[in-house]
């Protein structure tokens, strides 16, 4: 789950980790009453978890509360990289004097969290890693230990960052770790982590992603809504406890297992289709689950025909084949499906089929075979 | 055959679940010596006629077992494994999807210095065709041959192991190491097992998307594997940034492509199919070649 710059701090602020005072807005108007509140300067910032959106307009200093307005107004409206931005952060503008990098990463092919720190920042990590690989420090924390002043310590000496604050920069990134530990984090980025001109450190910007098994220990952070990365189809499969990613193309498709669904995609772009999603109804896919999943796939007006591949394990094929009977029963269903069923039960899903005879529903028996079959049929001229 | 066979003496955690039972019992109907669940709370009663024990440490003692099955819900799994390998079990195969990744991080660490090996989570399980079934594997497509078959994905292992079986190829071991970012079993350790295996002729390792696993794997293959390796990689078409169903599954900005995983392999000699088929038609081939 990400997380918006401001629901970072939150949790941020809960730790321990110094950042400045802000509110966030979702209207002109509650983003002139934070600024006044807060105190001019301000910097009115859009809330959307993507890299580059000071570049994109989206950071803006106010000086008062006209320029707050106009700041506002202009950033809510604003579309940054495909992510529309419905909330802005009214944040007190700071002065910088430096601007580093801190991170703490779930390094999953070390095994072990990774703390990071360089005195670089402010600007794309990758971009510095490129420029300059020596000034990018990192240390692996032995997840049993956890973090250790010596860790902060030789990060700081290591960055080569400003000699006064070798200490509090050790202390962030302590509390650093203790949130990325106790909020069960994947990433936690400060970009840029700032020394003021007051020599104070603060996070000035917070990149947050937490695991989202984890958030049934989190019930405040579960709650937190990201609007600019919710899509309504999304949305809607979530609630139907479906496994879903919506895609660019027009194949709609169901499976069961990630990696059957992962690679039922593959092979209908290698026989020239798009497809329209991910959908993976699970092991043991009952009747209910397919007639929810056939609603969630026809939702997308983009879809001109239908993949199920099934390979039944603990999924049995009849369950399935009742399940799609079903769905055709109490949906208007306009366009053509491709079943591909194999595995337990597959003949007896294969008659039920059959004996529905459902509208331009055709069986195929190989996944190839299926999935050249379902581009073909996208890609008709409908009647 | 490795991991699971006729020495198998199995526990499972969460016998008495509703899936727990199923699974279980269907385990046992395929051979597997299944000994004893563990239930806290139920000691003293049994399923079908096989004994449930409070803790694992009293099942060990009781009957011996030395394989643990875990089939607990997320929240106590990090647990159920941990007490497992202190109750001193060799192997501990978790089914459990869900699992918090830094109760993973702890667990994982904590196995690593001791002599307990952890297979999953998130995982079908291990299944020896012929001799032993711990897990959900649906063991009737299955015979025994010389394919050593290592997986992140269930599924997608049934699909390949059954065009290899249309092929007329049977499995040595099916090994699902678990779809979620930190898992007890690499790549890399499963292909070691294999390569000691004598019933194993050919591995077939199937990745996914995500992480750095099967680039690791690749340069072990070239240095350590005298056996012929096909591979296969899920999700190319995968867009960044979005968890395709398993946990680990994820491709973070230009980390973890199946580009850069298959080109990896093959870079390092591992003939990689395209689809499911395709890897059967390529294992075909090298078997064919080797007889």
């Amino acid at each position: 789950m990400d997380l918006l710059e401001y629901q970072g701090k939150i949790l941020f602020r809960n730790h321990g980790v110094p950042v400045p005072d802000g509110k966030p807005a979702t209207s002109v108007s509650e983003a002139v009453e934070a600024a006044e509140s807060l105190g001019y300067p301000v910097v009115v910032k859009a809330q959307v978890q993507i890299g580059g959106r000071g570049k994109a307009g989206g950071i803006k200093l106010a000086k008062d509360r006209a320029e707050t307005e106009q700041h506002a107004q202009a950033i809510l409206a604003m579309d940054i990289k495909g992510f529309t931005v419905h909330e802005v952060y009214v944040e007190s503008a700071s002065d910088i004097a430096e601007e580093y990098y801190a991170a703490v990463i779930f390094d999953r092919g070390r095994k072990m969290p990774m703390v990071m720190l360089s005195r670089m920042g402010g600007m794309d990590v990758e971009a510095v890693a490129e420029e300059d690989p020596e000034a990018m420090r990192t240390v692996h924390v032995d997840p049993l230990i956890g973090f250790q002043a010596f860790h902060g310590r030789r990060l700081a000496f290591e960055a080569g960052i400003a000699a006064d604050v070798i200490r509090p920069v050790g202390d962030m990134l302590a509390k650093l770790y203790e949130a990325f530990i106790a909020e069960d984090a994947m990433l936690l980025e400060v970009n840029p982590l700032l020394v003021t001109g007051d020599r104070e450190v603060v996070a000035l910007d917070a990149k947050v992603t937490i695991d989202g098994n984890a958030l049934y220990r989190h019930p405040e952070t579960a709650a937190f809504r990201n609007l600019s990365d919710e899509d309504p189809q999304e949305q809607m499969a979530k609630e139907r406890g479906l496994t879903f990613v919506k895609l660019d193309g027009n194949i709609g498709i169901l499976g069961n297992g990630a990696g059957l669904v992962m690679s039922t995609l593959d092979v209908v772009k290698q026989a020239g289709g798009e497809p329209a999603n991910f959908l993976d109804a699970g092991g043991g896919s009952k009747a209910e689950a397919i007639v929810d999943a056939v609603e969630v796939i026809l939702s997308n007006p983009n879809v001109t025909a239908v993949l199920f591949n099934i390979f039944g394990g603990i999924t049995r094929c009849d369950e399935v084949a009742n399940g799609l009977v079903t769905a055709f029963g109490q949906i208007d269903v306009k366009v053509p499906f491709v079943v591909r069923l194999d595995g337990t039960n597959d003949e007896e899903g294969r008659r039920i089929l059959a004996d529905a005879n459902l509208p331009n529903v055709h069986v195929e028996k190989t996944m190839l075979g299926a999935a050249a079959r379902v581009v073909e049929l996208a890609d008709a001229p409908r009647s | 055959m490795i991991l699971v066979g006729k020495d198998t003496k199995l526990v499972v955690s969460g016998l008495t679940g509703r899936e727990g039972t199923f699974h279980g019992m269907n385990n046992r109907r395929y051979g597997t010596d299944l000994v004893a669940g563990v239930t806290p709370g139920k000691g003293g009663q049994d399923v079908e006629g096989v004994p449930v024990f409070d803790t694992v440490h009293a099942a060990v003692a009781e009957t011996g077992a030395n394989t643990s099955m875990i089939f607990v819900p997320p929240r106590f799994a990090a647990d159920a494994i941990l007490e497992a390998a202190d109750a001193g079990v060799d192997l501990v195969i978790c089914i459990t999807e869900g699992i918090p990744a830094h109760d993973m991080l702890r667990v994982y660490t904590h196995l690593k210095r001791g002599s307990t090996r952890l297979v999953g989570p998130n995982c079908p399980g291990v299944l020896s065709p012929g001799k032993a079934n711990v897990g959900i594997i649906p063991a009737h497509f299955f015979s025994e041959g010389n394919v050593g078959l290592v997986s992140r994905s269930g599924t997608l292992t049934y699909q390949i192991g059954n065009e290899l079986a249309q092929r007329g190829f049977g499995n040595s071991t099916i090994v699902g190491i678990g779809g979620d970012p930190i898992v007890g079993s690499s790549f890399i350790d499963v292909i070691a097992l294999f390569e000691q295996d004598p019933e194993t002729e050919l591995i077939v390792m199937c990745g996914e998307i995500g992480g750095d696993e099967e680039e690791r794997t690749a340069e072990y293959i070239a240095e350590n594997v005298t056996k012929p390796v096909v591979g296969y990689i899920a999700g190319f078409t995968a867009p960044p940034g979005k968890t395709m169903g398993h946990a680990g599954a994820i491709v973070s900005g230009s980390k973890g492509t199946a580009q850069a995983k298959a080109e990896a392999l093959e870079a390092k000699g591992v003939r990689v199919g395209r689809n499911p088929t395709e890897v059967a038609e390529v294992a075909t081939e090298v078997l064919g070649a080797r007889a």
